[in-house]
């Protein structure tokens, strides 16, 4: 993967490189923190299928190969950050304390969120392509206005990166100078098209044509997208405004549980990928470098297993919500069309709970 | 009590003024808001006296100005949009659809989604294509929002003020052929609740329900009626979602024959909506099927030819006619 635009700071064989704008500032114990966080999200996302498989999940959507741009950033956050994820963010969930059962509640369809955002400062999955990047910058608006130092990150990925809403946040975050980072997974598919369709120049050059600067990260990387992400941040918090930071990467599964990417692309493609995966280069790098024994990687995969094996439990006990939840929070305040149906299926009898 | 006269502009500028004075979180935003105080002059003022930071001046985005309000409410501030004509509301309509009428419940209570969009809405001032819709129903139709009009001074100063101290997200419909007419406006107390109908004027032959812009049209028509001996009550709907059924089904009660009068055509329409409800609550006492007086269902013609499009006092007479002939 020699690309001189790529902000690289460890080899796919886990060597480090000297980067010219860019070096790591991480402690052994820094990165074999991040090895955790990476090799329990990739066991979550592990489970989460084989839980949809088995019936237990509507859908699901998997973080796979995109490990390290989602440790990597979520680790680059301070608490007092805010963060406004698609669908696919289970590695920025984890870092802001998302519990993983809460990621998995609107993929079971029992609701719509899954967790209070301002509890964790992380918003709840936005489906519809974009919308959530407009959100950010207005967000970002009223940090600046709060004088707060504070910055505000988004993610989505390079289908997202041809949607109106997200090429507006950026008109609105150059001109309005908003303390956010654009994070940008390009993780080379939008179902089945490929990036090529979406932009005919490096996503990241797009930036420039807003007034912001964008940068390209390996985003399988953890430790390039750790340094690229913090600066930018640290940028946003100064004043000095937005960054689109482009983690270029692979969706190495199917876009969800219900597609079939065989349809559409090439196992020699996906092999490529599987050789630049990012936990084993930082396996690797804590192995030669940090001397970090078996041991060590044996007690995170039994971590790991423990946390999926909780994760199975609580999904399978999450019930069908009581049909009359559907009423509550429709609105703020009193509406008479929401009694007038709470009421109605009240007449109905219909109950909730386990059914 | 201290009343004085002014237009609607006015008055929803002195509304508008009076909820930034009250609550600092209260922002505005919109295209042209600011030094040129909006194409109809309504935040005339308010960025000089508030500053660039709560009267913002908007790139020329309108989802960018829905979705930004979203983020803004999720930090605890409370933005009016303004949307510079209706006809331009569509590229909006996405985050007004999707996000804010939906992130209350996603987040389970957590977001309070109290934005206000400002939307000058229907025709009669002879503009171009696209300035003179009425897209009421489409917001209407959707859970999570609330959509209210105003069709006097009064209501304009008191209703925009209550919009904002409103929890829910809310779009707020301005009859725009109306800014310009003057009324009195009573400076202490709100004359009524934000989702209140209210009866406009007294009688017992035809309850006639309507809004916005019609409401002048409709009290034309019963100033007509009455010289040929009908009585007609004329109810202002105030809120289009929710409808506050209750004053329109004891008028109909008493008048037995129902007319609904807006510029929207009437296919699923607000004027369908009442027409159906009121059948329902009151079906024992109609004397005769309820009509609805509309806009045709063609896209808004070049506005020459408006006047042929806009329910007219001639049309709604008529169709008074026809509930008070049917049976006889």
């Amino acid at each position: 993967m020699i690309d001189e635009e790529l902000v690289q700071l460890l080899t796919p064989e886990g060597q480090r490189i000297a980067s010219a704008d860019y070096e790591s500032s991480l402690s052994g114990d820094e990165i074999f923190g991040f090895y955790r966080d990476m090799a329990i999200v990739r066991r979550i996302c592990n489970e989460a299928t084989s839980l949809q498989r088995q019936g237990q999940l509507a859908l699901w959507a998997p973080v796979l190969g995109q490990e390290a741009a989602q440790i990597g950033c979520g680790r680059a956050l301070e608490p007092s950050d805010f963060t406004f994820p698609s669908y696919r963010e289970h590695g920025v969930a984890w870092c802001r304390g998302v519990p993983p059962e809460d990621m998995l509640r609107i993929f079971r369809a029992v609701t719509n969120g899954g967790w209070d955002p301002q509890r964790y400062r992380h918003n709840v999955p936005t489906v519809v392509l974009g919308n959530q990047a407009l959100h950010a910058v207005g967000y970002a608006m009223g940090v600046q206005r709060d004088g707060a130092e504070e910055a505000v990150m988004t993610f989505f990925g390079d289908g997202a990166s041809s949607q109106g809403d997200v090429l507006e946040s950026f008109v609105w975050a150059s001109s309005f100078n908003a303390p956010i980072v654009f994070f940008c997974q390009n993780n080379q598919w939008a179902i089945s098209e490929p990036s090529s369709l979406q932009t005919k120049i490096p996503l990241y050059h797009r930036a420039q044509g807003f007034g912001f600067p964008g940068v390209r990260v390996d985003g399988n990387d953890v430790l390039a997208v750790y340094e690229v992400t913090k600066r930018a941040l640290d940028h946003a918090r100064a004043g000095a405004g937005p960054t689109l930071i482009e983690a270029f990467t692979y969706r190495m599964g199917a876009h969800t549980t219900s597609d079939d990417p065989t349809r559409y692309r090439i196992d020699a493609e996906v092999e490529i990928w599987k050789h630049r995966d990012p936990i084993e280069r930082v396996k690797s790098l804590l192995v030669h470098e940090f001397k970090v024994k078996a041991v060590a990687f044996d007690e995170v995969t039994r971590e790991a297993d423990a946390i999926a094996l909780k994760l199975r439990e609580d999904v399978l006990a999450m019930d069908r919500p009581d049909p009359l939840s559907m009423f509550d929070h429709a609105y703020a305040a009193p509406h008479p069309l929401v009694e007038e149906g709470r009421r109605e299926m009240i007449e109905l009898g219909v109950f909730g709970g386990s059914h | 009590m201290a009343t004085t006269t002014m237009t609607m502009a006015k008055a929803l500028n002195d509304g508008l003024r009076r909820a930034m004075e009250k609550n600092k979180k209260v922002l505005l935003m919109g295209e042209d808001i600011g030094k040129l105080g909006g194409v109809f002059r309504i935040t005339d003022g308010l960025q000089k006296d508030f500053g660039e930071d709560r009267v913002i001046d908007a790139p020329l985005a309108e989802s960018a100005i829905v979705g930004t309000a979203v983020g803004l409410a999720i930090r605890g501030y409370r933005t009016v949009c303004e949307i510079q004509f209706d006809g331009f509301v569509y590229p909006a309509f996405d985050q007004i659809v999707s996000q804010v009428a939906k992130l209350h419940k996603r987040t389970d209570g957590v977001y309070l989604m109290g934005l206000v969009i400002r939307l000058p809405f229907q025709g009669g001032i002879g503009a171009i294509e696209h300035h003179s819709e009425s897209p009421e129903a489409y917001f209407a139709q959707t859970a999570g929002l609330r959509v209210v009009s105003c069709s006097t001074p009064n209501d304009a100063y008191w209703m925009i003020q209550q919009s904002i101290e409103h929890d829910d997200p809310i779009v707020f419909c301005e009859p725009k052929s109306r800014y310009w007419e003057k009324g009195e406006v009573d400076l202490d107390a709100a004359p009524h609740g934000l989702f209140d109908a209210v009866i406009r004027r007294e009688g017992s032959d035809v309850t006639m329900i309507t809004y916005g812009s019609m409401v002048k049209t409709a009290l034309r028509a019963a100033e007509t009626a009455a010289d040929e001996g009908v009585s007609i009550e004329v109810i202002d709907a105030r809120s289009l979602a929710p409808l506050d059924l209750a004053p329109m089904a004891t008028s109909l009660e008493k008048t037995g024959r129902l007319v609904v009068v807006q510029e929207a055509p009437h296919m699923a329409s607000i004027g369908s909506e009442i027409v159906a409800e009121l059948t329902q609550r009151c079906f024992y006492s109609l004397r005769a099927p309820g009509l609805r007086v509309s806009g045709y269902h063609v896209p808004y013609p070049p506005t020459r030819i408006e006047e042929e499009y806009r329910p007219s006092v001639d049309r709604v007479l008529d169709a008074v006619d026809r509930v008070m002939e049917f049976g006889s």
